[in-house]
């Protein structure tokens, strides 16, 4: 196999060729060009079950050979085509950086609230387990059931933790590429694969971990490539008969970020995975660079080509909360991740969490916790410690448990054999019914052993896997579609803007404005005759709708600062409400052919404006100030300058508004294209220019 | 259950939820909130039993999972297992653990005689002819 005869095998070897390869499938496969089978991956004509029934008969060296032959853009068209749920899901990771029992349960009803299938803790100090896996239980059991939740820690206890019920699935179970590696990690192929006979022996749902770069930063890889080791690590996990893998550079991910081709790696490592028919946990966990464009980068084709699971591991906490070390995502880029799905109209698994609803659902599982332990005589939190927890956003704004305290907690519950039924008493007892119900009911997947079929999570109360979802991609319209419903759910970011809420925004300035300012409509304006005036044409809702530019300044000090610096040229001033058109160039052009002098200014709410010459074309402007949200006061006051000298007959040094590359388009342009909106509402056509009476009635406007 | 299960029967939880039974006989329907609180379901009924184990490895089959399917036949026969057992056999499988050949047949002999437990018998057996070619009776610490 792969170029090593069957009595110089090692233990992978012997493992896959024992255990991985079927008999019936070896000769078609192996005998099949590689750029042929490439070419089946990304063919949506070729059934996902011909593939995955090839691979049952390919060496690890063919598929990372096949795979080897597809671009990025191709492995994630592949991934999305083979992978084995059609829906796709997410896991977070739930620690903190105290052990501290009740951020824990608040942040698990958190990352729930969020819609993660699976959530995983671990912890600082390791015989913290008992209490993190307490705490996250019954924090993962508020506001709905079904998450899947699991405790990494050292394999007998983390055993021992599922069977106490606590727990509903691993993947600590880790396997190499090669068989030193292998050594050096404490196992070997067939004790992994009598852990994973045990976990489904106690009902416990069970993926492997493996992942580029771990051969490498054990410092065995036996010169092989990364894909390669790689290939090994699946065929070995399928073999064992394990449902799933953890997989896409676990560890490893920083470190084969470092290499070339690195990331290209990864995703194929991931495309093997689900051709093989394992539920993949794609990892996108370990944060593999600093760079948040690299970061950016290292999601899309997951969050489009969906997942089983997106991130093995999103910190839905904040990085320095992440007991696992920071994520590829983490709490501080939650928001970023939620814009991006909104973005492409991927589901990444997630669904926007209001701040009301957040806070109910912490301060409850705050409560629950509280309760379990005070009615299993473990600890009575003071109402402070439960206050500091609900409302913070990490550990270090709380005044809770330390580690040493959460010892003492997580030890009493080893000790004293507390297991989930005294859990779910305690719950029921101190009127927590509901949590005691999801949780019986997230242990109770275990008696049917449904959950332990390929890429099974729950949704919405029942069992979803490859078995009764199973991905049918064959192309547009096949395959995960994102539902009217669930579109409409991932749009639902806060902070919607639309007309009505600059409105009520700018509603909140008139008040202040008026103070300040007076409008008095005069009647029509004509053409003035004095050389030495200079008309100021406003647009149709300056000071009657918006009272603001978008840089904030009121536009009485617009006015006013374009007024005085006029008068100060020995010039005077007419102000002009333009109505038939809301744009800055025809607003100065108009301006300028009612102004004696031949120059005008046309300024809009949002403060763009404009000097302009009765002689000039529309936009041929004199001078113009483009970026509102960047023009200072002192820059009104220097084009009203500009404008007078411009009437006197001088040539000013124009004035230019410095940028220093803000993406003003990205800031401003929502709420710019809203405000315009409002101007142009009130426009009409063939709309006579009022003349206006500006009154400052403030010393200070 | 004698009819061949297919992937239409799953999941059984939702097709034979007054069927599927924890290992004290109690059936889905049965395990309730307030059962628990009476004290009548207590861990051992929310265990699985060989039987849901071999249910599900007939599904896995028929999803075209052979090999899922043998874990689930391998995890049926560790079911009643002690898991002191268990643990026992997982750490003389870990590489160096078992001083020799012998010592991991001894294993494999318990889980054949004294557990019924053949396809995992055989597979330490398999475990155990590897690791003496691949000289992984070497203790390591």
């Amino acid at each position: 196999m792969d170029g090593v005869l069957a009595h110089d095998f090692d233990m992978i070897d012997a493992f896959i060729a024992q255990h991985h390869l079927d008999p019936a499938m070896v000769d078609e496969a192996m005998s099949m060009d590689s750029g042929l089978v490439a070419r089946m991956l990304v063919d949506m004509n070729v059934p996902r079950e011909k593939l995955v029934r090839l691979a049952h008969g390919m060496t690890p060296a063919k598929l990372a050979d096949v795979v080897s032959q597809l671009n990025a853009l191709e492995i994630s068209f592949a991934y999305s085509k083979m992978r084995a749920r059609k829906t796709p899901g997410n896991q977070a990771h739930v620690t903190n950086a105290k052990d501290d029992p009740l951020q824990l349960a608040a942040d698990a009803a958190t990352a729930v609230a969020f819609g993660f299938d699976e959530i995983e803790t671990t912890m600082r100090v390791s015989r913290n387990a008992w209490s993190n896996a307490v705490a996250c239980a019954v924090g993962g059991a508020v506001g709905r059931w079904g998450t899947l939740f699991q405790c990494s820690s050292e394999e007998a206890e983390e055993l021992r933790i599922g069977m106490a019920g606590f727990t509903s699935y691993a993947e600590t179970v880790s396997v190499y590429g090669t068989e030193k590696t292998f050594i050096d990690g404490d196992d070997t192929p067939w004790s992994k694969a009598f852990l994973a006979a045990a976990y489904a022996s106690r009902g416990i749902k069970m993926r492997c971990t493996s992942g580029a770069g771990s051969e490498l930063l054990m410092g065995f890889h036996e010169s092989k490539s990364l894909l390669y080791l790689e290939a090994r690590c699946l065929c070995l996990q399928r073999g064992m008969g394990a449902q799933g893998t953890q997989n896409g550079g676990i560890d490893g991910a920083p470190l084969t970020a470092t290499v070339p081709g690195g990331i290209r790696e990864l995703m194929a490592e991931n495309l093997i995975a689900v051709w093989l028919d394992l539920e993949c946990a794609s990892g996108n966990d370990a944060r593999s660079t600093e760079s948040e464009i690299r970061v950016g980068a290292k999601i899309l084709p997951y969050l489009i080509s969906g997942s089983d699971l997106i991130c093995s591991g999103f910190g839905s906490i904040l990085a320095y909360d992440n007991s696992f070390n920071a994520s590829l995502f983490n709490g501080e880029e939650m928001e970023d991740y939620l814009v991006l799905q909104r973005d492409f109209e991927a589901d990444g698994g997630l669904t926007p969490l209001p701040e009301t609803k957040a806070l109910d659902l912490r301060s409850r599982a705050v409560e629950a916790i509280s309760a379990v332990f005070e009615e299993l005589g473990l600890s009575t939190p003071t109402a402070d410690m439960k206050q500091s927890v609900v409302v913070a956003s990490g550990s270090d704004e709380t005044r809770s448990y330390s580690p040493r305290d959460v010892a003492g907690i997580s030890e009493a519950i080893k000790k004293r054999e507390i297991s989930v039924i005294d859990v779910i008493k305690a719950l029921a007892k101190r009127g927590f019914a509901e949590e005691a119900e999801n949780l019986l009911a997230v242990v109770k997947l275990r008696v049917s052993g449904d959950y332990l079929q390929t890429s099974a999570l729950i949704r919405k109360g029942r069992i979803v896997s490859a078995i009764n979802d199973p991905n049918d991609y064959q192309g547009p319209g096949s395959g995960y579609r994102v539902s009217e419903e669930r579109r409409l759910e991932l749009n639902s970011i806060r902070d919607v803007l639309d007309q009505k809420e600059v409105l009520r925004s700018e509603a909140q300035h008139e008040k202040e404005e008026a103070k300040r300012i007076q409008y008095r409509v005069l009647g029509p304006a004509t053409k003035g005759g004095d050389a030495k005036e200079i008309v100021i044409g406003i647009s149709p809702a300056f000071g009657l709708k918006l009272f603001q530019t978008t840089a904030g300044h009121r536009l009485s000090a617009v006015l006013k600062g374009l007024k005085e610096a006029i008068e100060k040229r020995g010039l005077r001033v007419r102000v002009v409400r333009f109505m038939h058109t809301a744009d800055t160039s025809f607003l100065g052009l108009s301006a300028a052919g009612l102004s004696g002098s031949g120059i005008g200014i046309g300024v809009q709410a949002k403060g763009t404006a404009v000097i302009h010459s009765r002689e000039r074309l529309p936009h041929n402007n004199l001078e113009l100030f483009s970026n509102a949200p960047i023009t200072k006061l002192e820059h009104y006051r220097a084009m009203g300058s500009n404008a007078a000298a411009y009437a006197l007959g001088e040539m000013p040094e124009p004035v230019v508004v410095p940028t220093r590359g803000e993406a003003m388009g990205a800031r401003y342009h929502a709420r710019v294209a809203l405000i315009y909106a409002i101007e142009t509402g009130l426009t009409a056509e063939g709309a006579a220019p009022e003349e206006i009476d500006v009154k400052f009635t403030s010393a200070k406007p | 259950m004698n009819r061949k299960l297919t992937i239409a029967d799953y999941p059984l939880a939702e097709t034979q939820s007054a069927s599927i039974r924890g290992a004290r006989g109690k059936s889905l329907d049965e395990i309730t909130l307030s059962g628990v609180i009476a004290g009548d379901v207590e861990m051992e009924d929310l265990r699985i039993t060989p039987g849901a184990l071999a249910d599900q490895a007939q599904i896995a089959r028929a999803a075209k999972r052979p090999t899922l399917a043998l874990n689930f036949e391998r995890a049926a026969e560790l079911v009643d297992v002690p898991q002191d057992f268990i643990m026992a056999a997982y750490e003389l499988l870990r590489p160096g653990r078992s001083k020799s050949k012998d010592q991991l047949l001894d294993v494999a002999r318990i889980f054949r005689e004294t557990h019924k437990a053949h396809r995992m018998a055989d597979f330490i057996e398999e475990a155990a002819a590897i690791y003496e070619r691949r000289g992984l009776f070497i203790p390591r610490f």
